[in-house]
């Protein structure tokens, strides 16, 4: 029975597929596999906007919006139909074609990158065995989308966005990239699907995830920086500082165009927090044994839910950070900090045959000896020998 | 031959050419990306999953960013001076002549030789384990100088495009004068 | 006309397109990519002739591609640093006006 509950998607798709005549099989499967992803994250989306509302309200002490519906439920459909309703604008010295192109060359790759994901048990839509190469190779796409709608729109406040924005993707993305190589050293694959299936198995009641190791737990730091940085959430929102440079490459962009770039993110931050809990968060499998009857995709979303929040908690506590003080924290802090993981998960990894009494807790002090040292070292670097003192507010009497 | 291949190669060829003769350099970088997709996709056609991606990773995701941002720091983003193109119009033609000839050479010996009968053998299980493997054993000190040269070159690269320092100065009293987007931009990339 | 010989003069267009490329245009930037067009052309060759090969379980073709992607990543980075220090002293991308030796 639970079973049942688990698989209830990959039955459904495989009855569906009983339906079709034998050469249309094929193609069906694919676009079984493609339509549940293109309506769930969109609804996903629109969920995560009226949840980031309410969010951010409750943090800056207001209500959120709470007209629209109960409680301002319905509140995404009306922003869509007036997204959509919204004239499109495109400036006369735009790039018309490169203007009009822009918002479908995020979104595609955006998309893609959700195929290699396991949603739950068999509930991957391709199973590649690259697939975290794919990954990153799909996500690499979103740059030059964003290059592009900086560039066409011709204003300068769009392309000092643009470049804002790759210049810092460009640099978390090698953090990204070395955080996630600490999980597949070990786990001897590139396949999402065996990387969950790593994870998976418990003992003396802990599951055996990444992030219940050093590395782990420091890989899934610096990772979640990264992607904070990749997705450009706050405080990495530099790109598109409002206050800056008003929207960044999204300036002259509205109505439904807009709409899709303002999907795209969400999409991309939904699918890089996927890949964070694929990596470190055991994908699917349930935190304890005992709740293994509820169905894997059910934890899966839980903890995608649970991401999103952090990272509207996230936003907003934290203030925005500068160009200077982003890419000095990109390439002195978080850069170092990743390539030693490497080094400490190989530790990690090679001290398993330890076999004298507390071998384990020698091996946990050792790692985070070293990571602890790394972190005050660079931490200091960071400060480059200013003293900061203590803040003093003058306020207006 | 398959449509399928016909599409892709159509598109990568066609990027290319795009790339090599428009006049808008933004524009040419961005067919340059098109070309590189569709020789990924070749690569994917080919069997070589791992080299698809990377290729995607490498090309598109770092070496087309790096030609549109040199592109943006030198501010040739318009259009290439006309006094350039002028002048050489024969030895534009002479160039393209020789790229012909190198072209049709090359497809003659291709169409004529004895290729033809080739046929591709059954493709192996070819994991990323497997390449993994063989860099690690067989290919070793090949992936150590790749992994020297890279590092040298990261080093050259910055230390290339550092600026000097007294010039640096000077630069920003002229800058403040008439700041443009891209010159906003270079800035960004000295910080 | 078989597969093999589509991928091969697939690769020989690149090259030629590359290389009308890299001699017709001045600008430097372009050059560049010309020659990126033409490295990506031999990389078809590669792939084609090992998957076509008598021996595609050796993985020679592959590791030679990934090898060549490397250095052709490490090319343009050198390349278009260089091209940023001279267009600083030179004020310009143009090859022909960048014709004298002393600075």
């Amino acid at each position: 029975m639970g079973d049942a509950v688990d698989q209830v998607f990959v039955l459904l798709k495989h009855w569906l597929l009983g339906f079709c005549p034998g050469s249309l099989q094929p193609l069906a499967s694919i676009l079984l596999s493609i339509i549940p992803i293109l309506l769930t994250f969109p609804l996903l989306f629109a969920v995560t906007t009226i949840l980031e509302r309410k969010g951010l309200g409750r943090i800056q002490n207001r209500y959120g919006p709470n007209r629209v519906g109960p409680c301002g439920l319905f509140q995404p459909v009306a922003d869509g139909l007036k997204m959509i309703i919204k004239e499109d604008i495109v400036p006369r010295a735009a790039d018309k074609v490169v203007h009009f192109l822009a918002p479908l060359a995020l979104i595609g790759p955006v998309f893609l990158a959700f195929s290699v994901l396991p949603f739950g048990r068999n509930m991957a839509a391709i199973d590649l065995d690259a697939g975290l190469l794919f990954f990153f190779a799909v996500g690499a796409g979103s740059e030059l989308a964003v290059f592009m709608a900086g560039w066409s729109s011709r204003n300068k406040y769009s392309l000092l966005g643009a470049m804002r924005a790759i210049a810092q993707m460009v640099s978390y993305e090698v953090p990204l990239i070395l955080s996630s190589v600490t999980v597949v050293m070990l786990v001897g694959s590139l396949s999402p699907i065996k990387i969950v299936e790593a994870q998976s198995g418990y003992i003396a009641g802990l599951p055996q995830w990444h992030i219940f190791s050093p590395w782990g737990l420091a890989g899934f730091i610096l990772f979640m920086i990264a992607a904070a940085a990749e997705a450009n959430r706050t405080p990495f929102d530099i790109p598109e500082g409002e206050s800056e440079i008003i929207a960044g490459y999204l300036v002259e962009y509205s109505g439904f165009k807009f709409a899709l770039f303002f999907l795209g993110e969400y999409l991309g931050l939904f699918a890089i927090c996927g890949l964070g809990i694929t990596l470190f968060l055991g994908g699917w499998n349930a935190p304890f044994a005992f709740l293994q009857w509820i169905p894997s995709y059910a934890w899966f979303f839980a903890k995608l839910l649970a991401l999103i929040f952090l990272f509207i908690w996230m936003r907003g506590t934290l203030p925005r950070l500068r160009m200077d003080q982003l890419m000095g924290f990109a390439w002195r802090f978080v850069l170092p900090m990743t390539l030693l993981n490497i080094p400490v998960a190989a530790a990690w990894h090679y001290s398993r045959a330890w076999e004298f009494p507390a071998a384990d807790a020698c091996r946990w002090a050792m790692c985070l000896a070293i990571l602890a040292f790394a972190y005050v070292r660079l931490g200091r670097g960071l400060k480059q020998g200013r003293k900061y003192g203590k803040r003093i507010y003058r306020f207006a009497d | 031959m398959e449509t399928g291949f016909l599409i892709i190669a159509g598109i990568t060829a066609v990027g290319a050419i795009a790339a090599m003769s428009l006049r808008n350099l933004v524009h040419c970088a961005l067919c340059l990306t098109v070309a590189f997709a569709g020789l990924a996709a070749l690569y994917l056609r080919l069997g070589a999953q791992f080299v698809g991606f990377a290729q995607i990773l490498v090309y598109i995701g770092a070496v087309a960013i790096l030609i549109v941002f040199a592109i943006l720091l030198t501010r040739s983003n318009e259009t290439e001076s006309e006094a350039g193109r002028g002048r050489g119009k024969w030895s534009s033609l002479a160039s393209v002549g020789v790229a012909f000839l190198v072209f049709s050479v090359l497809s003659i010996s291709v169409l004529s030789g004895s290729m033809a009968n080739r046929t591709a053998q059954d493709l192996p299980d070819i994991s990323v384990k497997e390449i993994g493997l063989q860099l690690m054993t067989g290919y070793v000190l090949p992936l150590e100088v790749i992994a020297l040269l890279l590092t040298a070159a990261l080093i050259g690269a910055v230390l290339i495009a550092m600026p000097e320092k007294s010039a640096a100065n000077g630069d920003a009293q002229t800058r403040v004068a008439h700041r443009s987007p891209t010159e906003a931009g270079e800035k960004l990339n000295d910080l | 006309m078989t597969t093999l010989q589509g991928y091969l003069i697939v690769s020989a267009l690149l090259f030629a397109v590359g290389l009308a490329g890299a001699l017709t245009r001045r600008n430097v930037i372009l050059v560049l990519v010309g020659i990126e067009l033409m490295l990506n052309s031999a990389n078809l060759n590669f792939i084609a002739f090992w998957r076509y090969g008598e021996h595609p379980e050796l993985l020679t073709g592959v590791m030679f591609v990934i090898f060549s992607i490397s250095i052709a990543a490490a090319e343009a980075a050198v390349g278009l640093a260089l091209i940023i220090a001279v267009y600083r002293h030179y004020k310009t991308t143009n090859l022909d006006q960048m014709d004298s030796l002393k600075g």
